[in-house]
C-alpha cells in the first residue's frame, strides 16, 4: 500500500516540482529502473560473427542467458562501435529464428523428421566410412593418389581458426581433398594477385592505417556498405583532408561519401588502372628511387618474350590447343621457375573434372613463387628488355581516349584520379588503394588485384603508412579460411597440396616449390612441423615424416568441379558448414541439381536455409524439373551453435587473429564445429579400429586426442590453438617461425601462426586498450606473420634505411643499436643492416640483401611483372568479361583466353560484342552487398530487425532505362539470362547513369544478391542467372559483370518459367559452342 | 545549460542531447536497430520495399525510435560538390527531447516527463493511450503503438544514462554521425562542424533545432544538415504546440475571476 506522501500532488510540493512534470511524476518503475547491463553476471569478450572487419563486442550473460551485446570500446578496429548487423547479434544468436534440434530427411521422403543427436552423428560417420570405402582411390593411371573422390565439404570462412583447422586435418587424414569454403568464390584471386606481386596474399595493410592516407581510392568495394565500422577509418582520413574516390558501376552508400564519384563500366577496371599506370610512366610521376631499388622494374628479361603488343592480345608461349600458356619465354634472362610454380603440363585424365589443369598460384599466399638462376639488372632502366621498358610498351596504348571508349569513364574524370594519386603519391605523401570482390570475381580477378599492385609499386605505395592495398575480406574468417585453409589446393599457411604427378615424394615436394632467397626457402622446416603435428610419433624421418599419408591432387577439384562432379554422380557426400551455395554460388539450379544426386547431404547451419530445403521446396520442384519424391539424397541438418556459444579465434581482414571466450553453452542439440568434426573423427576412429587397411593409417596414427571443457564434451580451442602455434621437443610453444626445424624436432599446425601462444599465453586474446597503445595496437590480438600490422614496413625507409619522409615514418635503421625500429614490428630481419649485401651462393633469407623489403620473394622485389606464379600472362591485359556487349577495343583477342569453363547443359553462355543474338541480353548486370544484410543472406535473412530494413529482393535501373523497358518504381521486373530467369522490385534511380562507351549508349543494371526463397526477407536468388565462368589461377567465378535482359512484370510460375529460359535461348541462338569461341578458334575450353 | 531553464529545480546533472551530424551519415542504420535491440521495439512485419530509396521504415513511429531519411536529389552538375549529377542525402532523425516539450505539456497523467538529464521519457507504467501527446508534437514523432494504444518514443536510453552508459545508436553509429553529450558542449562542437563544413564548400549546410530562441525552445537532439529541412522532411519552423497556453489559462483565469466577481457581486447585491 502506498504511502498518502507518495500521492503525486503531495510530490510536487515536498520535492520542490511545482509543475509536476518532472521527477514528482516518476513512477515507481522508473524509480526502480535499472539498465540491463548492470544486472548481467558477467560481460565475456568476443568477436561479431558477420563481415572481416572484426569489431570487438561485450557478451552481457545474466543467468546463463545472454541479455545484451554491444560493442568494445576498447578495440583499436572499431572503437566500440558495430553496424545494423552487428547490433542485430542479439537477435542473431538468442532469436526465434535458429533451429534447435537436429533434423533429418530420409531418401525420397517428403518431410523432415526427428533424430537425437548421437544417433545423427553415429548415421554421419558410417556414411563416411562407406562412402570413403566405395570410392578409394589409391591411384589414377598408375600413379598415387590415395584419396577419395566421393566426400566433398563446404564452407569454413564463418568458422573458427580451430575448427577449419581440424576439418581440414580429419577430411586430409581421410582422403577427402575436395574441401573448400568461401575463400574461393570471395577471395581467392586476392590470395594468387598480391602473393604473386608481393609474396604474401594478405592486405598489406590494416583499416586503421587508413587514416594516414592522403588519397583512398576504392574501386571494386562498397566500402561503406559491406564493411560500415571500418569505413570509420576512411572518414577519418577525409577528416583530416584526404580526397576520397570511388570508382564503381553504381553509384552507393560508398560514392555518397566520396569527393569524386567515377562510373565505370563493369568488368572494365584493368583498362582503367592500366590506364593510370600510362599515365604514371608516361608523365615520369613514378616513384624513381622506390622502384628501381624495391621492384624488378630493373631486370633484363629474355630476349624471346613476346608481348601483347606483339601478338594482338596474347603473350608468348601460347598453345591454343589446349589453351595454356608455357611460361618458359617468361622468365628473366637467366632464371627459370620452380617447376610448379607455372602451368602444371599435366598427362593424367581427370575423371569428372572438365575445368582442366591449374597450377597453384593460391600457395603464394604466404611466399611469392620460386625463382632460380642469376640475372642481370639495368638500374638506368633503359634497356629496352628491362621490365621497366617492357611494362611501359605494354600499356602505351591504354590511353585516356582509350579508357573512355573501354570504361565510359570521360577523359576529364580519368585525368582528376590520375591527378590526384600523383600529387598524392612520393616521398611526402601516400595513396591507399581499397578493394574487395568486385575486383576479384572475374575471369580475369587475380590480374585486376595485379594491376593495382603494379600502379602501387610504381608510385612507391607498398609498405608506407597510408599506402597499400587495402583487401577488404568479408566473413568474419575468410582470411584465417585461406591461412589454415580449408581449400583443396592447399594446406596451412600456404603450403601446397601434393599434386600426384609433381610430388611424389617429400624431397620432391619441396623441390618443386622452395625457392632460393628469402623464407620460402625454409619451406621443408614448415612442411615437416606441420606432419609431425597432425601424425606425431608416427611421423619420422624414415618415413618421409608420413607425407605419403597426404591425399594428391590431379588437377583443379574446386567447389565448381565439385559440383561438375555431383552431376555426373562422382562425388556422393557433401557437408555444408556454414555456407549456402543454393543462394551464394554461381548458377544455383545446377548447386542444388548437384545436390539431388548426392547420396547424402550434411548442412549444419542456424536456419533452415536454401541448401537444407531445396529437396522440399526449390526452384525446381517448382518448376516441376524434380520431384520431392524422386529424390534419394538423405539430408541431415545439424544447428550450429554461435559465436557467443565456443571459444575461438577469428582472422580479420587486417590478417589480425582475435579470440573469443565462450559466453554460455549452447541449448539443446546446437554444437560448435568443433565438437562436430572431433566427435565425428572419433566415431569414423573408432569404426576403422583394428583395421589393417593401409588406407586408414592416416586416420588411425592421426593425433587426436584434445582435452575437453564445459559439460558437453567440447573440444578445448586454446589446445587446438596451441596445436596450431606449435611446440618444441621438450613440448614448450614455440614464439617465432624462425624456430622450426626440418628435423621433426618441432611440432607446428600452421608455420604463420607460429607466436601465436608464445610463451604459452593466448596472444589472440590480449586485449590491452588502444587508448593506451600507439596507432599499430600492437598488443590487441595478434597479426600473421609475427605480430607486424604494415606488411613490407622496411619499405618505408629508403635503401639506406633513413624515413623517406618524416611525415610518412614507420620503420627505420637504428645505426647505433644496429637494429630496425619503429611503430611496427620489422618487417626484415631485425638486425640486418641496410648496407648488407648478400655472399655469392647464399641461400634463403641470407640471399637478400639489406634493401629488399619483399622478402617473402626470392629475389627480394616487388614484382611489376611476374615472370613467375600465374598461368594467364606476367602482366595484367584486359579482356572483356565472358558476356559482354562490347567487342575487346584493346586487342583482338575478346576474352581471357585462359579462363575455365564449364560447358554442360544448364550454364550456357550468351554471345558477345557483335555476335549474333548478343542483343537478346542487352544489359551489363553487376551484383554487390547491402548493409542490412550479409551475403547469401542465412545470418540476416531471418532477422526480423534487419528484414525490415530491406525486406524484398529489388534491382536498381536508371530512369532511362526504367522508360526504355517500361519498368515502373516499386513495380515488378523479370530478369532472364541463359540460365534462368528471376523476379524482383524495382528501384528506379539518378543513381544509375547510362554510359557511353564505343559511341553507344550501355545500361547498368545493379542487384544485391543476398535473396533466396527462405526466411523473413526474400526473393529470387541473383545468382539464377550468373553462369560458371571463371578466372584460370584460382578459378573464381565471374559475377562482377554478366549480360541479361530485362522485361516489366512477375516470371511465370512452374514449367513456363522453363519455357521463357528456353525461349531466349533460342532467340539469341544459343547452343553448346557459344561463348566458348576466340577470333583464334576454339580455345579456352577443355571439356 | 543546466536543467533549471527547462523549467524544474536543478539536480546539477548537466542537460544530455544528440547532435546528429548529417555530413557523417553513411546511412547504415545501425541506430535503428541498435535502438531496438537495446529497448526491445517491435520490427515491421510489413515485410515489402517502399520504393523510397533505401528507406524501408518511412518514419519515426510507436516502433521506430531512430530513422535513417534517404534521400535522392538531383544536383546541377556544376554544383562542386556534386556527384554525377546526384546527392544521397542520408540523416538519422529521432525525437528532439524540445526544451519546451507539448507532449509533456498536454500528457494528463503524468506518464511523460522530464528527467533529471532535461530528456523527455513516456512511463509505460503509467501510460493510458489517450494519444494527446501524438497530436501536440511539432515533429510527429510520438505515436501510439496499434494493438497497445501506448505512446512510445526515443527515450534517449534512459536507463542506460542511469547506468553512465551512452544511448544505444551512439554508442553503435559507425561513423560518429550521432553524437551524444552534454549539450552545451555538443552545441560549442556543431558551431565550429558548421563552420569548418562551410569552408568546404558545403554551402547550404545549417544547424537544425539548434537555436534556444527557435519556436520549441531548442531541441536537445539536433542536427546539421547539408540541405533545407525541408528536403530531409522536416518541419522548417516548428513552434510548440503548446505556446498559447500559458496566455490562454490566464486569460480563462481572468475570465474566471471576472464570473467568480460578478457572480459574488451579484449575491452581495442581493443581500442588500
Amino acid at each position: 500500500m502506498a504511502s498518502p506522501l507518495q500521492w503525486p500532488v503531495l510530490r510536487q510540493f515536498l520535492e520542490h516540482d511545482p509543475s509536476g512534470r518532472h521527477h514528482a511524476a516518476k513512477s515507481r518503475a522508473t524509480e526502480n529502473l535499472k539498465a540491463r547491463i548492470e544486472t548481467a553476471d558477467r560481460v565475456v569478450p568476443s568477436v561479431c560473427p558477420f563481415c572481416a572487419v572484426g569489431c570487438a563486442q561485450r557478451v552481457y550473460v545474466k543467468d546463463e542467458q545472454v541479455i545484451q551485446i554491444e560493442g568494445n570500446p576498447d578495440s583499436p578496429i572499431s572503437r566500440g562501435r558495430l553496424c545494423p548487423k552487428g547490433s542485430a547479434s542479439l537477435q542473431l544468436t538468442t532469436g526465434a529464428s535458429r533451429e534447435k534440434y537436429v533434423l533429418y530427411r530420409k531418401p525420397h521422403g517428403t518431410d523432415w523428421e526427428r533424430l537425437d543427436l548421437e544417433t545423427a552423428m553415429d548415421m554421419v560417420a558410417q556414411r563416411v566410412v562407406e562412402t570413403r570405402r566405395d570410392t578409394w582411390e589409391w591411384d589414377v593411371d598408375g600413379i598415387r593418389t590415395r584419396r577419395t573422390m566421393g566426400i566433398a565439404s563446404l564452407g569454413g570462412a564463418t568458422l573458427d581458426n580451430e575448427e577449419n583447422y581440424l576439418i581440414k586435418k580429419l577430411f586430409t587424414a581421410l582422403g577427402i581433398v575436395q574441401v573448400e569454403n568461401q575463400a574461393r568464390v570471395c577471395h581467392s584471386s586476392t590470395v594468387s594477385g598480391l602473393g604473386t606481386s608481393f609474396g604474401r596474399g594478405g592486405s598489406t595493410t590494416y583499416l586503421q592505417d587508413l587514416q594516414n592516407a592522403d588519397c583512398i581510392i576504392i574501386q571494386g568495394s562498397n566500402f561503406a556498405e559491406a564493411h560500415p565500422v571500418g569505413f570509420q577509418w576512411v572518414m577519418e582520413a577525409k577528416e583530416r583532408g584526404a580526397k576520397i574516390i570511388h570508382v564503381d558501376p553504381r553509384f552507393s552508400r560508398t560514392s555518397a561519401m566520396a569527393d569524386t564519384f567515377v562510373p565505370i563500366r563493369a568488368g572494365t577496371d584493368i583498362a582503367f588502372l592500366g590506364g593510370l599506370i600510362n599515365w604514371v610512366i608516361t608523365h615520369d610521376a613514378y616513384f624513381r628511387e622506390y622502384v628501381v631499388n624495391y621492384t624488378n622494374a630493373a631486370t633484363i628479361l629474355r630476349d624471346d618474350f613476346q608481348d601483347t603488343e606483339d601478338l594482338d592480345g596474347l603473350f608468348s608461349g601460347y598453345d591454343a590447343e589446349n589453351s595454356t600458356y608455357s611460361t618458359e619465354t617468361w622468365q628473366y634472362e637467366g632464371g627459370y621457375a620452380a617447376a610448379s610454380s607455372g602451368e602444371r603440363d599435366s598427362h593424367l585424365q581427370e575423371q569428372g573434372s572438365a575445368l582442366g589443369e591449374s597450377s597453384h598460384p593460391q600457395s603464394h599466399g604466404s611466399g611469392g613463387p620460386g625463382v632460380h638462376g642469376e640475372w642481370r639488372r639495368d638500374e638506368t632502366l633503359q634497356d629496352p628488355r628491362c621490365v621497366f621498358q617492357v611494362l611501359k610498351r605494354h600499356y602505351s596504348r591504354y590511353t585516356p581516349e582509350m579508357v573512355e571508349q573501354v570504361c565510359g569513364v570521360p577523359q576529364a574524370l580519368f585525368q582528376e584520379v590520375a591527378e590526384a594519386i600523383t600529387a598524392n603519391s612520393g616521398r611526402e605523401r601516400t595513396t591507399a588503394f581499397a578493394y574487395a570482390v568486385g575486383w576479384t570475381q572475374h575471369t580475369t580477378g587475380t590480374q585486376y588485384i595485379r594491376t593495382a599492385s603494379v600502379l602501387q609499386l610504381l608510385l612507391g605505395n607498398i609498405g608506407r603508412p597510408g599506402g597499400g592495398i587495402m583487401a577488404l575480406r568479408g566473413h568474419a574468417s575468410i582470411q584465417g579460411s585461406s591461412d589454415i585453409p580449408t581449400l583443396y589446393d592447399l594446406l596451412p599457411g600456404y603450403l601446397p597440396t601434393p599434386h600426384a604427378e609433381q610430388h611424389l615424394d617429400l624431397d620432391g615436394y619441396i623441390e618443386a616449390d622452395s625457392a632460393k632467397g628469402g623464407f620460402w626457402a625454409n619451406m621443408r622446416a614448415y612442411t615437416v612441423s606441420l606432419l609431425k603435428a597432425w601424425w606425431g610419433d608416427a611421423a619420422t624421418a624414415e618415413n618421409d615424416f608420413c607425407f605419403d599419408y597426404l591425399p594428391r591432387i590431379t588437377g583443379s577439384h574446386s567447389t565448381y568441379d565439385t559440383v561438375n562432379a555431383q552431376l555426373e554422380g562422382l562425388c556422393k557426400g557433401y557437408f555444408l558448414m556454414g555456407e549456402n551455395p543454393a543462394v551464394g554460388s554461381a548458377n544455383t539450379r545446377l548447386q542444388r541439381l548437384g545436390m539431388s544426386k548426392l547420396d547424402w547431404l550434411v548442412v549444419r547451419d542456424f536456419s533452415l536455409i536454401e541448401s537444407a530445403t531445396w529437396w522440399k521446396d526449390g526452384p525446381e520442384i517448382a518448376t516441376g524439373e524434380l520431384r520431392t519424391e524422386d529424390i534419394a539424397t538423405e539430408v541431415f541438418f545439424f544447428p550450429a551453435a554461435a559465436h557467443t556459444e565456443k571459444a575461438g579465434s577469428f582472422t580479420n581482414t587486417n590478417r589480425l587473429v582475435q579470440w573469443r571466450d565462450q559466453a554460455i553453452e549452447p541449448e539443446a542439440d546446437r554444437r560448435s564445429d568443433l565438437w562436430f568434426i572431433w566427435h565425428l573423427g572419433r566415431r569414423i576412429r573408432k569404426l576403422l579400429e583394428g583395421s589393417a587397411d593401409d588406407a586408414d593409417r592416416p586416420v588411425l596414427d592421426l593425433t587426436w586426442d584434445y582435452p575437453t571443457v564445459g559439460t558437453q564434451d567440447e573440444p578445448d580451442a586454446d589446445a587446438v590453438f596451441a596445436e596450431i602455434n606449435g611446440k618444441a621437443a621438450d613440448g614448450s610453444p614455440l614464439s617465432a617461425y624462425t624456430q622450426l626445424k626440418d628435423d621433426g624436432s618441432t611440432s607446428c599446425g600452421c608455420w604463420i601462426y607460429c607466436g601465436c601462444r608464445a610463451d604459452g599465453v593466448n596472444q589472440a586474446a590480449r586485449r590491452k586498450p588502444h587508448t593506451e597503445q600507439t596507432v599499430s595496437s600492437r598488443e590487441w590480438g595478434w597479426a600473421w606473420p609475427a605480430n607486424r600490422r604494415e606488411l613490407y614496413n622496411r619499405a618505408s625507409a629508403d635503401p639506406e634505411g633513413r624515413p623517406w619522409s618524416e611525415r610518412k615514418k614507420l620503420i627505420w635503421w637504428d645505426e647505433e643499436a644496429g637494429e630496425w625500429t619503429g611503430d611496427d614490428v620489422p618487417d626484415f630481419e631485425p638486425t640486418k643492416p641496410p648496407s648488407y649485401r648478400p655472399p655469392k651462393d647464399a641461400k634463403g633469407p641470407d640471399a637478400l640483401s639489406g634493401t629488399d623489403p619483399f622478402i617473402m620473394q626470392s629475389d627480394g622485389k616487388g614484382w611489376l611483372y611476374a615472370p613467375a606464379g600465374l598461368v594467364d600472362g606476367p602482366m595484367p591485359t584486359h579482356y572483356e568479361p565472358q558476356e559482354s556487349p562490347f567487342e575487346n577495343a584493346l586487342y583482338g583477342q575478346q576474352r581471357n583466353p585462359l579462363r575455365k569453363l564449364l560447358p554442360r547443359e544448364g550454364n550456357r553462355y550468351h554471345p558477345s560484342g557483335n555476335q549474333p543474338g548478343a542483343d537478346v541480353y542487352p544489359y551489363v548486370l553487376t551484383t554487390y552487398r547491402l548493409t542490412e544484410h550479409f551475403t547469401a543472406g542465412a545470418m540476416t535473412r531471418w532477422l526480423p530487425y534487419l528484414a525490415e530494413l530491406q525486406p524484398e529482393s529489388f534491382c536498381e535501373v536508371s530512369p532511362a532505362l526504367a522508360a526504355e523497358r517500361g519498368l515502373t518504381n516499386r513495380g515488378w521486373a523479370t530478369l532472364v539470362s541463359a540460365r534462368g530467369a528471376i523476379e524482383a522490385r524495382v528501384l528506379v534511380t539518378d543513381r544509375m547513369k547510362p554510359l557511353r562507351v564505343q559511341g553507344r549508349t550501355v545500361h547498368q543494371i545493379g542487384m544485391p544478391y543476398h535473396w533466396g526463397p527462405n526466411g523473413l526477407s526474400r526473393g529470387d536468388a541473383m545468382n539464377e542467372l550468373s553462369s560458371i565462368s571463371m578466372d584460370p589461377n584460382v578459378h573464381i567465378q565471374e559475377v562482377k559483370a554478366l549480360t541479361v535482359d530485362i522485361r516489366p512484370g512477375r516470371r511465370p510460375r512452374g514449367g513456363d518459367l522453363l519455357g521463357l529460359v528456353a525461349d531466349y535461348r533460342r532467340r539469341a541462338g544459343i547452343d553448346e559452342h557459344t561463348g566458348l569461341d576466340e577470333h583464334t578458334g576454339m580455345e579456352g575450353v577443355r571439356a | 545549460m543546466s536543467v533549471t531553464q527547462l523549467g524544474m529545480p536543478s539536480v546539477g546533472v548537466p542537460r544530455k542531447g544528440f547532435f546528429t551530424d548529417t555530413s557523417l551519415c553513411i546511412g547504415c542504420k545501425a541506430c535503428e536497430v541498435a535502438c531496438k535491440e537495446w529497448n526491445d521495439v517491435p520490427a515491421d512485419t510489413d515485410l515489402q520495399i517502399t520504393g523510397e530509396s533505401f528507406d524501408n521504415t518511412s518514419a519515426l513511429g510507436a516502433n521506430t525510435w531512430r530513422h535513417v531519411a534517404f534521400i535522392e536529389k538531383q544536383v546541377p552538375a556544376t554544383d562542386p560538390s556534386a556527384h554525377d549529377g546526384v546527392k544521397w542525402l542520408m540523416s538519422s532523425d529521432v525525437c528532439k527531447h524540445c526544451t519546451h516539450a507539448a507532449c509533456l505539456d498536454v500528457c494528463p497523467t503524468g506518464a511523460l516527463f522530464r528527467t533529471e538529464h532535461g530528456t523527455v521519457v513516456v512511463q509505460q507504467d503509467i501510460c493510458n493511450g489517450c494519444g494527446y501527446c501524438v497530436s501536440a508534437c511539432p515533429y510527429g514523432v510520438i505515436d501510439q503503438r496499434k494493438g497497445d494504444g501506448r505512446a512510445f518514443k526515443c527515450t534517449m536510453c534512459y536507463d542506460r544514462l542511469e547506468a553512465g552508459e551512452e544511448p544505444a545508436c551512439a554508442k553503435a553509429c559507425p561513423t560518429k554521425s550521432i553524437q551524444f553529450g552534454e549539450l552545451d558542449e555538443l552545441r560549442e562542437r556543431a558551431d565550429a562542424r558548421l563552420v569548418e563544413l562551410k569552408e568546404r564548400g558545403e554551402e547550404n549546410a545549417q544547424l537544425y533545432g539548434r537555436d534556444p530562441d527557435n519556436g520549441v525552445g531548442g531541441d536537445g537532439a539536433f542536427f546539421l544538415l547539408l540541405d533545407e529541412p525541408e528536403t530531409y522532411g522536416l518541419p522548417p519552423d516548428p513552434i510548440v504546440t503548446t505556446r498559447d497556453l500559458p496566455a490562454m489559462w490566464k486569460r480563462a483565469a481572468g475570465a474566471a475571476a471576472g464570473l467568480l466577481a460578478g457572480a459574488a457581486l451579484a449575491f452581495w447585491g442581493a443581500k442588500k
